[in-house]
């Protein structure tokens, strides 16, 4: 096997709040590989962001080591070895689609011709070509989130880092924007992980699903989705596809006591099952 | 003094109202007609008090070879409507169109000069001011520290009174343009200095951390995030110091002893003033008229910037 492009070992966060601390994280041990597709998910307050942001160096780890391709976290991030996708676009809206691609490539240093190749390459890849001259505030908000995925992958990091891309979009977007994600994935060869709290949408994009719990953030169990690859429309018919998600709320659900599931998943599954 | 004083009010309260018209944007038709609606308002309660407490006035006159001959007494006696404290609204509109000395040229054409040169004056103050309110923001955002060691000073420059500063301005600095201007400066840097402190600050903390995941130093991070942030906020701030900037250039211009500019126009005018009251009046709807041309000047430039950003629309 080759060496893992994340390794996280022993890992717990405390934050120190006005009421005294509060243990986000405890006991994380988590590997991935090249090439896969990880999706963390969990009740609200499990840590699943916070260990994303673990990963991406974006706040440090009160004990145990996290690694991303051999190096410290904190390296790979001065290295730029890694993109980032938050539930928001974040672009910024005085540059124009194609300049907000640009924006990595030139903090990075690439010469103006270099950039201009990339940005048309990575919008080409999401299907915004003829779009990299608007402004953000014209696109709609899956054509905006998009632009932030093709800006993750500008400068063409071996890791992608997102942090629920698509929970603030509407089903139907959401749906469209994963089969591209797919497709995105099988064109570079990325290793992806992926923060979500919708159970469908886990199964459907990941090779592997971390289930965590919450109080203190726990991983509670891993499932291997099998699903057949390349994924697609047909695949949320499958009744592997069913299992999978059965699995993961009974994981989810375990850990939660006798509460309820999420009332999104519930109804998301819900018109699975109509579609189906 | 006391002129000065209702000039510099005059003059941010015109500022403000200009900002609330580009925030809310009503039709260029609803703004023009609340703005004539307030003027008017303003001629018929001024010209309602003479009526009813100011000097007595007659007409003799006749119309047509109609003999007319009108005498008005108000039935009250107050000072403030008096013909030496309240012109008469068409007393100040006419002496805008009298030489102010005799054989001279008419008062327009003299306070528009004078206009000129305080513009000048007090555009050189806006630019120094502006630099700096724009450079100390950029310093105070790097560090809270900073802000909380330093911004104290910062007000405390603003509590003592221009007044106090000026004259000793124009001793330190040769008289002339450079002094008054640098006055000028003292008023603008303060809500420029606020307001880049405040926009530089108002990045999406979101686009802080993604500019932390590409390692990005803190120049890169000022210059593509925190600086254009700041866009808007820099242009609420310039509108503010562009009428700071006028009132500042006046006041400098009192003590210096320049003869030219408003400043100079107000003490003379003052000076002349149980002769001419009207003539001071007209002064400080010039100076007033200088704030709102400054200003839009400052709104155009912002149009053209953020236009080009494609912001304006948003």
């Amino acid at each position: 096997m080759t060496a893992a492009v994340v390794e996280i070992r022993g890992v717990s966060k405390t934050f120190t709040t006005g009421r005294g601390p509060i243990t986000a994280l405890e006991g994380i041990d988590l590997a991935i590989q090249p090439g896969e597709f990880v999706s963390l998910i969990g009740p609200s307050g499990c840590g699943k962001s916070t260990l994303l942001r673990l990963i991406g160096d974006l706040t440090p780890p009160t004990a145990g080591s996290v690694t991303v391709n051999g190096k410290p976290a904190r390296q790979a991030r001065l290295n730029r070895e890694y993109g980032m996708v938050f539930q928001a676009p974040v672009l910024m809206d005085w540059r124009t689609v194609q300049r907000n691609v640009e924006l990595p490539l030139e903090i990075m240093g690439a010469d103006k011709a270099e950039r201009a190749r990339r940005a048309s390459a990575m919008l080409d890849l999401v299907e915004l070509g003829e779009f990299a001259r608007a402004y953000p505030w014209q696109l709609s908000g899956g054509m905006q989130q998009r632009v932030a995925i093709a800006r993750a992958l500008a400068f063409d990091p071996k890791l992608l880092l997102m942090d629920e891309p698509f929970g603030a979009l509407d089903e139907m977007t959401r749906e469209r924007l994963n089969l591209e994600l797919m497709r995105v994935w099988r064109q570079t060869g990325t290793t992806i992980v992926f923060v979500t709290h919708s159970i469908p949408e886990a199964v459907f994009l990941s090779t592997r699903v971390v289930v965590m719990s919450a109080r203190p953030g726990r991983i509670s169990k891993i499932v291997d989705v099998d699903l057949p690859q390349p994924r697609t429309v047909q695949t949320r018919e499958l009744d592997r596809y069913f299992e999978h998600i059965t699995t993961v709320r009974e994981a989810l659900r375990r850990h939660e006591g006798a509460g309820p599931p999420d009332e999104r998943d519930l109804e998301a599954i819900r018109a699975e099952g109509v579609a189906g | 003094m006391t002129s000065a004083t209702t000039l510099a009010r005059g003059a941010s309260g015109s500022g403000r109202e200009a900002l609330a018209a580009v925030d809310n944007r009503p039709s260029r038709r609803t703004r023009a007609l609340a703005m004539l609606a307030l003027f008017g308002g303003v001629l018929v309660v001024w010209e309602l008090a003479k009526w009813l407490g100011g000097d007595p006035w007659r007409i003799h006159t006749s119309l047509f070879g109609l003999p007319i001959d009108y005498e008005h007494f108000p039935p009250f006696k107050w000072r403030i409507a008096t013909d030496l404290a309240l012109p008469h609204v068409w007393r100040i509109v006419g002496t805008f169109f009298e030489p102010a000395q005799r054989n001279g040229p008419p008062l327009a054409e003299v306070l528009f000069g004078n206009a000129v040169f305080t513009f000048g004056e007090a555009f050189a103050g806006f630019v120094m001011g502006a630099a700096l309110g724009l450079g100390l923001g950029i310093v105070f955002a790097q560090s809270r520290t900073a802000e909380r060691a330093f911004v104290p000073y910062v007000v405390a420059s603003q509590t003592v009174p221009i007044v106090a500063i000026a004259p000793l301005v124009v001793i330190f600095l040769p008289i002339g343009w450079l002094a008054v201007a640098v006055i000028a400066a003292y008023l603008t840097f303060f809500p420029v200095t606020m307001g880049a402190l405040r926009g530089l600050r108002s990045a999406d903390p979101r686009a802080v951390e993604l500019m932390r995941s590409y390692a990005a130093s803190r120049v890169e991070v000022l210059r593509k995030l925190s600086l254009p942030s700041a866009v808007p906020y820099l242009f609420a701030s310039f509108r503010i110091a562009a009428s700071a900037s006028v009132v500042g250039a006046i006041i400098g211009e009192l003590p210096s002893g320049i003869p030219y500019g408003l400043g100079s126009s107000i003490l003379n005018f003052k000076q002349y003033y149980v002769s001419g009251p009207e003539k001071l009046w007209a002064t400080i709807i010039a100076a007033a008229a200088l704030g709102l041309v400054f200003v839009g000047l400052v709104r155009l430039a912002e149009a053209l910037v953020r236009g080009g950003r494609g912001s304006l629309v948003r």
